[in-house]
């Protein structure tokens, strides 16, 4: 069972290998398993543990999801629906913020905190968890979503988004609320704060990794492409980024506000490994992170495509519902097509 | 009279000496190690050392990631790329999280000389100042470098340490104590009080010894912790003088002075007068040359106590 999948302890980390893949096929070609499945080839080094059959036994390989059961996939897509229906009531509830990228955004964030990263809820503060750093911080209502679904804190606080005295900012505040690992909202800033944790996990031999969400905007700012170099620059291929490429920011089209294509060739002239996928597609997802996890010497970035608003049919590729929140009508419709 | 050392290479002995016992310093530095001379710990610690070249917005949110991970960071650049270049960086990534990180400005203030107003930071302690749980930190000396330096290890929240690039008057003391928020009484006296910060701390005695000859007996105060700032002295020593002569080398406005001036009119509204940068841009010269020409001097603080001592009478 590989959901949901939140471990307390690092031993735990591969139980999600243990059974035959229910998709894909495994063969054997010289001293490498290949493992092919929908969208990736996996490499994955022959290790003890594994039968001739490619039967993985426990702690073996960190094949991760890409063997998940349909049913399990559909469980992840049940829990994006509950945090897709939370943002639409917590930015409802607070006449203001950021539902367009929140819900572009929202399958990525269930797959890392559902299934991808260790972390413990009840100790948000343990030495060896994944980090997830937020650097779009105007989607902190997404952010929001998955903690509280995790157990960091009440679901219903969730709806004191941007009241006077909640935990929950406008954008993340780490002295506030438990499991936000930084302080974001000033676009830009997220990734190189992400190149400082990885270089404290490789200073401190510790085997964490690190998981940096961005906007596509954010892909204007100077400071990315400073930190991009220096990612590669200090091989930190313990470092994850997660584009979420709804192709729109808060004036219009990313293309009509600042050409930042050729995206991928942009940043794997810079160094990185560069991996696109479909960001509402778990499957997608999953393999994406998965496979970044084995690229050594050099970070990895996936570009995800996505649908701002995705979930919501009058918000999906709309402008307007960047930083605007629904009228009564509005939300209603949204919750009812959320189901 | 007094002798001259550096306050960088006091900074690069107290950063090796951390890296002999502190496994969690970490240092970063943006292509200017050799500069700044963090090079001397890179050269013991190269592990622990991270030059990010020409991009300082990077280097103070990595520094962010690494305190936030638990490291204690030193970044360290000149003060104009350290501040005013990177203030969104300070504000939002470590000042609003109240990370451990300690940024350590050298080449600050007008005395840079040669390379002219783009590189003479005049504004860094009114910029480092306005910014809630900062603290800021301006030694007078090589040896009050060091001591401060150390003693940020173990400090919670940001701070911000502003150091000159020439060698400068060593007038304190190795066994003085040193604490942060804490002023250092160099003289006392009961006509005038004199506070300085930073190299001025030696131009306010210089001008105490002139005004002495004039038997005027003023009190010299060595504000090396702007903020916060050691109110009970200033409040203690404004009452007993009933007169205040302020001198730093950074723009008049929103530095020491104006920190002082705050401090007095809520509590005792003594005559005062400010020392500094008349706010204006800085140019090349020498050192010395741009002291004289933008008034940082001992005649100008002596001046000043005339100017504050004829008011005493008029309160």
């Amino acid at each position: 069972m590989c959901f949901p999948r939140i471990l307390g302890k690092p031993s735990g980390f591969s139980v999600a290998a243990r059974r035959k893949p229910s998709f894909g096929f495994l063969r054997q070609t010289g001293k490498h398993k290949v493992f092919s499945c929908e969208a990736f080839l996996f490499l994955l080094e022959k290790e003890k543990g594994c039968d001739e059959k490619g039967y993985y036994s426990k702690n073996t390989l960190h094949l991760g999801c890409a063997s998940l059961r349909n049913n399990e996939i559909k469980t992840l897509e049940e829990k994006a629906g509950i945090i897709r229906k939370h943002i639409i009531e917590m930015i409802y509830n607070a006449s203001s913020g950021h539902p367009g990228g929140s819900l572009s955004a929202a399958d990525i964030f269930t797959a890392l905190y559902f299934n991808v990263m260790r972390h413990d809820p009840k100790n948000p503060k343990w030495e060896d968890r994944d980090r997830f750093i937020l650097s779009k911080g105007h989607a902190a209502p997404a952010l929001y979503a998955a903690l509280a679904e995790a157990g960091y804190f009440p679901v219903e606080e969730l709806l004191t988004l941007r009241k006077l005295g909640s935990r929950l900012q406008g954008h993340p505040d780490m002295r506030k609320l438990p499991g936000v690992e930084a302080s974001t909202g000033s676009e830009g800033q997220g990734l190189s704060i992400g190149i400082g944790m990885a270089l404290h996990a490789k200073l401190n031999r510790k085997a964490y990794r690190v998981y940096v969400m961005i906007g596509d905007g954010e892909n204007d700012c100077g400071q990315i492409w400073e930190a991009a170099m220096s990612g590669a620059h200090f091989k930190t291929d313990n470092l994850t980024v997660i584009l979420d490429r709804n192709g729109l920011q808060l004036d219009g089209t990313t293309n009509q506000i600042m050409g930042i294509e050729p995206l991928a060739d942009k940043w794997k002239s810079f160094g990185w490994k560069v991996i696109e996928i479909n960001g509402h597609n778990f499957r997608e997802i999953l393999n994406g992170i998965e496979h970044a996890k084995k690229i050594k010497g050099k970070p990895t970035i996936i570009i995800a495509h996505t649908t701002k608003g995705k979930g919501v049919s009058f918000m999906e590729g709309a402008v307007s519902f960047h930083g605007k929140p629904p009228n009564k009508e509005e939300y209603e419709q949204a919750m009812k097509e959320l189901g | 009279m007094w002798k001259k050392e550096s306050q960088r290479a006091a900074f690069a002995e107290a950063l090796v000496e951390l890296g002999n016992t502190r496994k969690d310093v970490v240092v970063l530095t943006a292509d200017l190690s050799s500069s700044v001379k963090t090079n001397k710990f890179a050269e013991k610690f190269p592990e622990h050392h991270f030059n990010v070249g020409i991009s300082e917005q990077n280097m103070m949110s990595i520094a962010a990631g690494l305190a936030a991970s638990g490291s204690t960071v030193f970044a360290s650049t000149f003060a104009v790329f350290a501040t005013s270049r990177v203030y969104d960086q300070i504000r939002q990534s470590i000042a609003w999280p109240k990370l451990n990180v300690n940024i350590v400005a050298t080449h600050a203030g007008i005395t840079v000389g040669g390379d002219g107003a783009s590189h003479q930071m005049l504004e860094d302690i009114a910029l480092m100042c306005s910014l809630p749980n900062m603290t800021v930190i301006v030694p007078s000396d090589a040896l009050e470098t060091k001591k401060a330096v150390i003693s940020v290890v173990d400090y919670n929240g940001p701070t911000y340490i502003r150091l000159g690039r020439g060698d400068v008057p060593t007038i304190t003391k190795e066994n003085d104590s040193f604490k942060i928020g804490k002023a250092t009484i160099m003289k006392e006296g009961k006509d005038v009080t004199l506070i300085g910060t930073g190299i001025m701390v030696s131009q306010c005695l210089l001008a105490a010894e002139k005004l002495e000859k004039e038997n005027i007996d003023a009190s010299v105060i060595n504000m090396s912790t702007v903020k916060p700032i050691d109110e009970k002295v200033i409040i203690k020593h404004a009452t007993k003088t009933g007169a205040v002569v302020t001198a730093e080398e950074h723009n008049i406005i929103g530095g020491l002075g104006s920190t002082v001036s705050t401090v007095l009119s809520e509590n005792v509204p003594v005559p005062m007068k400010r020392v500094g940068i008349p706010d204006v841009f800085g140019e090349s010269g020498n050192s010395d040359e741009l002291m004289e020409k933008y008034g940082l001097t001992s005649e100008n603080i002596v001046k000043a106590a005339h100017g504050v001592m004829k008011k005493k009478g008029s309160r």
